[in-house]
């Protein structure tokens, strides 16, 4: 059967999620295996080493290079306290001397002999990671971190800004076509994971971040406005890093762009739930889109999941979203995967699906399809 | 010549998405290009085998041409019989995000911009570019590498003989980062030091233990020399020793190739350079991808190589719109089109970068931005392609009046004969006319300037084919990387002939007479603000071009010029526009221009349709 390797993003009702929860670098896992752990558990730890300062302590007391090792007043590996002589020359006769400060609390690194500089080290920078989803520890890698595992509802979105989120889900939106508009936004929702329709602007988004809501899942979103939140116009889609009191995760893309029903109806049926969202994004090679886990409970598990064949691609029958004008945000059935490439209105030759899109059949470039990939 | 006859190359450039093979035979004709193929890149999980994606695009090749090239996973080399295996196996690579730098010196426009091109000339993303004088305190620095992780370090400094201080503080400054190599954790960082001879004692004081040092000959041995060779020749040993050997499956693929695996770039900018000196001509490569735009010259016979790391036609396309400006990509659009829905497109064409373009208008739209990234990088390429600086040079009193120094760009675009276009904006762009146009508007030649594209993109191949060392097969294995560039690879699209100078409205700028192949004597006038394209086939054409009186075609205002120029696929396009070329401020003037020039050159379909004039 005719068939096309094409992205998709998943909105599955019951999966199996694993999450790393790795340190950046070797330190201690603070969770034993299968052991249940809530979102907030710090599950490792470690620490960083501090940051560097350098002092050229030739210049400042003026001295040879040469002489800079015998003015120290500690040997390389001793801690100074921040304002603590960390060299003195002799002077003359013991009169006139001169010296240098610790600026910071630090230990000493090294030392120069060719241009005079010291090296001063911070302390230790502690890094810590948490659980980010409910779940159980399901393997734990020694000194690195662990992995948790959860059954829970996954639902990719396209893009996001803002990092790890969670919360309750409040769907606030009637349908799935409603703007979630400022008013809608309301004190009480502080701390929660807001669902609208198809659209949030500028300023709702404002009064969102204004009343601490945790995150925001909407269809779509200018990307002019983006600039406003992030301090400079987003070049290249790598997000994540922000600090943004509210996460935002678009479904659809930009532009006001209605949000899928199966992603609609199934955030709608779990409204209440607690949630986690991570808003980080990367479009490059090993893509990371959006994400939103709502971890459930035991009673909830039905246990009829499929294991949905990814590999498979698109095939008659397939249900697609159409990613590219002029059709875009439209969802539609295969009708057929032709083998020869076909000329569009731009002349450009491409192999095409045909898609029946409210009972009407149109001729779409493969590439311009994404599967939505449900279970 | 030595050993014996090549008859079959093989070639892979294994890309950060898709691996492309192709397979050249000797015919008839010479070397041409039998067939290619290609897979997805399978270097990430969940093969994290490099040579899974290459033995996928050679089974494509066997499938096309009948040969039987792979024995299993292995591939049969040399040719055992007519139908069995190949005599060359060779490839290069970018995948994993290709090689990334970081270099150092001790004055950036000096040291730290020498590092700079050698780092870039060997096929390299310079990830940031360290200098005592670089405004950064000490601090800042270190942060700044530590967060960086690069591949390699290169670090130049001082002349030979000179202060030794400043660059033991660079060595200092890096010793104190303690960078980590990106891939791997149980190797040390390589750093290859290049700078004054005297201070290689102190470096590798400093440095040889935390790292995996290399002392080479000095970047800049004296203020007027710059002598990069050394340092791009280890930058690619390091290539293969480090950073390839930790990429998966590596290891493997280099067991396979009968020569060192180069960086995409690097192998591209080689042919290029080859080309060059073949031909004793000026050149203009560009490649525009997904992401990044590298443009490559020669001028003066001095190669330069620049990266321009975020613009791009998908991934980068946002940071495109960002640099040049919504207004400078809407000038290129000959309809109206409402801005907040434009740039919502745009932003959808990044976070999904593999769409292609269905509608005419999106094609416009897309050609559009295409024409800001190519300007934006060619910018950046001038100011990076310049002569030495800091050299002193004796003047006359006859040069008191003239403002060139050094420092000055070598991009001369009088002197460029060659433009070569590639990248799936311009090889895939479905009428040829739109790849012209794309870099006639980008890059404006000036004078005659010849234009073509690479048809499948198949540079990189042939830059590793033609850098082959080995004795028994480097001489047949660089004749078939030039045969296949000139018959299979370069596209010809014609040639650029566009006088200098600020005309006149209405004035006739320009009168070319022709001696056309099997049309005889044309004789063509060209007016001010008009482009004519006059159909030609790529063959010697002698021409005679007079410009009008405050116009130049190379020679001094006024003054003819007969020479020989070629036609292509496109033909001759003379274009009245002036240089330097602007566009029409006023919104109803631009668009009627825009569509008269589209026709002229039979770039789009019938864009009034589209309700633009």
């Amino acid at each position: 059967m005719a068939h096309s390797y094409t992205p998709g993003l998943k909105v599955l009702h019951e999966s199996k999620v694993r999450k790393d929860r790795i340190l950046p670098l070797k330190g201690d896992v603070m969770v034993e295996a299968k052991a249940s752990v809530t979102p907030d558990d710090i599950v490792a730890r470690t620490h960083l080493p501090g940051n560097v300062q350098m002092l050229n302590v030739g210049n400042l007391l003026n001295i040879d290079p040469t002489d800079v090792e015998e003015v120290m007043t500690k040997a390389i590996g001793s801690k100074f306290l921040k304002g603590e002589m960390i060299a003195e020359t002799k002077g003359l006769f013991g009169f006139f001397k001169s010296n240098v400060m610790a600026p910071i609390e630090c230990t000493l690194e090294s030392i120069s002999s060719i241009t005079g500089q010291v090296v001063l080290r911070d302390a230790p920078i502690p890094v810590e990671v948490d659980a980010y989803i409910r779940g159980t520890v399901a393997e734990v890698i020694p000194e690195e971190g662990v992995v948790i595992e959860t059954e829970a509802v996954f639902i990719q979105g396209i893009f996001g800004i803002g990092g790890e989120s969670r919360g309750e889900l409040a769907v606030v939106a009637e349908g799935r076509e409603e703007e979630l508009t400022a008013d809608m936004i309301k004190p009480e929702h502080a701390g929660k994971v807001l669902v609208g329709g198809s659209f949030i602007s500028l300023a709702a988004y404002k009064k969102a971040l204004s009343m601490k809501v945790a995150g925001v899942v909407v269809g779509g979103f200018n990307y002019v406005d983006l600039e406003e939140i992030l301090g400079y116009t987003l070049g290249v889609a790598i997000t994540g890093s922000e600090d943004l009191v509210t996460s935002l995760v678009l479904t659809e893309g930009y532009g006001e762009i209605r949000m899928g029903s199966r992603t609609f109806d199934l955030l709608k049926q779990h409204h209440g739930k607690f949630t986690s969202i991570n808003g980080a994004t990367q479009i490059r090679a090993g893509v990371i889109r959006p994400e939103i886990v709502i971890p459930l409970n035991p009673e909830d598990i039905k246990g009829d999941v499929h294991a949905v064949q990814i590999n498979e691609g698109i095939q008659p029958g397939s249900l697609v979203r159409v990613i590219r004008a002029p059709y875009f945000g439209r969802i539609g059935t295969v009708v057929s995967l032709p083998p020869e490439l076909q000329k569009m209105e731009s002349e450009t030759m491409v192999r095409v699906a045909e898609i029946k899109i409210d009972d009407k059949v149109m001729v779409i470039p493969r590439a311009n399809l994404e599967m939505v990939e449900t279970d | 010549m030595a050993g014996k006859k090549l008859k079959t190359i093989l070639a892979t450039d294994c890309g950060s998405t898709t691996t492309k093979a192709i397979l050249i035979e000797l015919t008839d004709q010479g070397y041409r290009l039998k067939t290619r193929g290609e897979a997805p890149t399978t270097v990430e999980a969940p093969f994290e085998d490099v040579t899974k994606g290459v033995l996928n695009a050679i089974m494509e090749v066997e499938e096309l041409s009948g040969l039987k090239i792979l024995d299993g996973d292995q591939i049969i080399h040399p040719m055992k019989d007519d139908n069995t295996g190949v005599d060359v196996y060779v490839s290069t690579s970018s995948a994993g995000g290709g090689l990334q730098m970081m270099v150092a010196g001790v004055v950036k426009a000096m040291t730290g911009e020498s590092a700079e091109r050698a780092a870039l000339g060997a096929g390299s993303i310079v990830m940031d570019v360290l200098a005592s004088n670089d405004g950064r305190l000490p601090h800042q620095k270190i942060e700044r590498i530590r967060q960086l992780r690069p591949d390699m370090i290169l670090l130049s400094g001082g002349i030979d003989g000179g202060t030794v201080s400043h660059v033991v503080e660079l060595a200092e400054i890096l010793a104190a980062a303690n960078p980590k190599p990106r891939l791997g954790q149980n190797y040390k960082l390589p750093v290859i030091y290049a700078g004054n001879k005297k201070a290689q004692d102190n470096i590798s004081e400093t440095l040889g233990e935390i790292t995996d040092l290399d002392l080479i000959e000095n970047i800049r041995p004296v203020l007027e020399v710059e002598n990069l060779g050394p340092a791009r020749d280890k930058i690619h040993d390091l290539f293969m020793e480090h950073v390839m050997a930790q990429a998966p499956g590596y290891k493997k693929l280099m067991s396979w190739t009968d020569a060192p695996i180069m960086p995409t770039p690097g192998a591209v900018g080689s042919l290029i350079e080859m080309v060059a000196r073949k031909e004793n001509i000026s050149v203009v490569g560009v490649d525009i991808g997904g992401a990044t735009t590298d443009i490559f010259s020669v001028f003066q016979g001095q190669f330069n190589r620049t990266v321009s790391a975020n613009l791009g036609m998908s991934y980068s396309v946002c940071n495109v719109l960002a640099e040049a400006t919504l207004e400078n990509v809407l000038r290129w659009v000959p309809i109206d089109i409402d801005e907040g829905t434009l740039t919502n497109r745009i932003g959808n064409k990044m976070i999904r970068p593999t769409t292609v373009p269905q509608s005419l208008e999106e094609l416009i739209i897309e050609q559009a931005i295409a024409r800001e990234a190519l300007r934006l990088s060619f910018i950046q390429h001038k100011s990076f392609a310049v002569s030495l600086k800091g050299v002193q040079s004796q003047r006359t009193i006859s040069d008191a009046f003239d403002q060139s120094g050094s420092g000055e760009t070598l991009v001369d675009m009088m002197e460029l004969d060659l433009l070569v276009g590639s990248g799936g904006v311009l090889s895939h762009a479905p009428r040829r006319e739109q790849a012209m146009r794309m870099m006639v508007d980008a890059f404006v030649p000036e004078g005659i300037t010849q234009l073509a594209v690479d048809s499948i993109f198949m540079m990189p191949q042939l830059g590793v084919m033609a850098n082959i060392e080995n004795a028994e097969m480097a001489e047949d294995a660089r004749k078939a990387a030039v045969e296949v560039f000139e018959k299979d690879c370069l596209i010809r699209l014609g040639t650029c002939i566009a006088p200098i100078g600020k005309p006149k409205p209405g004035t006739v700028i320009l009168t070319a007479e022709f001696e056309l192949p099997g049309e005889g004597k044309k004789i063509v006038e060209l007016k001010t603000g008009e482009i004519i394209v006059i159909p030609a086939p790529y063959q010697a054409i002698k021409a005679k071009l007079t410009p009008g009186k405050s116009m130049s075609i190379g020679k001094d205002k006024g003054e003819a010029l007969e020479t020989e120029i070629f036609g292509g696929t496109v033909g001759l396009i003379l274009d009245g526009r002036g240089r330097p070329f602007e566009l029409s401020t006023e919104k109803s003037k631009r668009i009627e221009n825009l569509n008269k020039w589209s026709k002229a050159t039979n770039e789009y379909p019938d864009t009034e349709l589209l309700g633009g004039a």
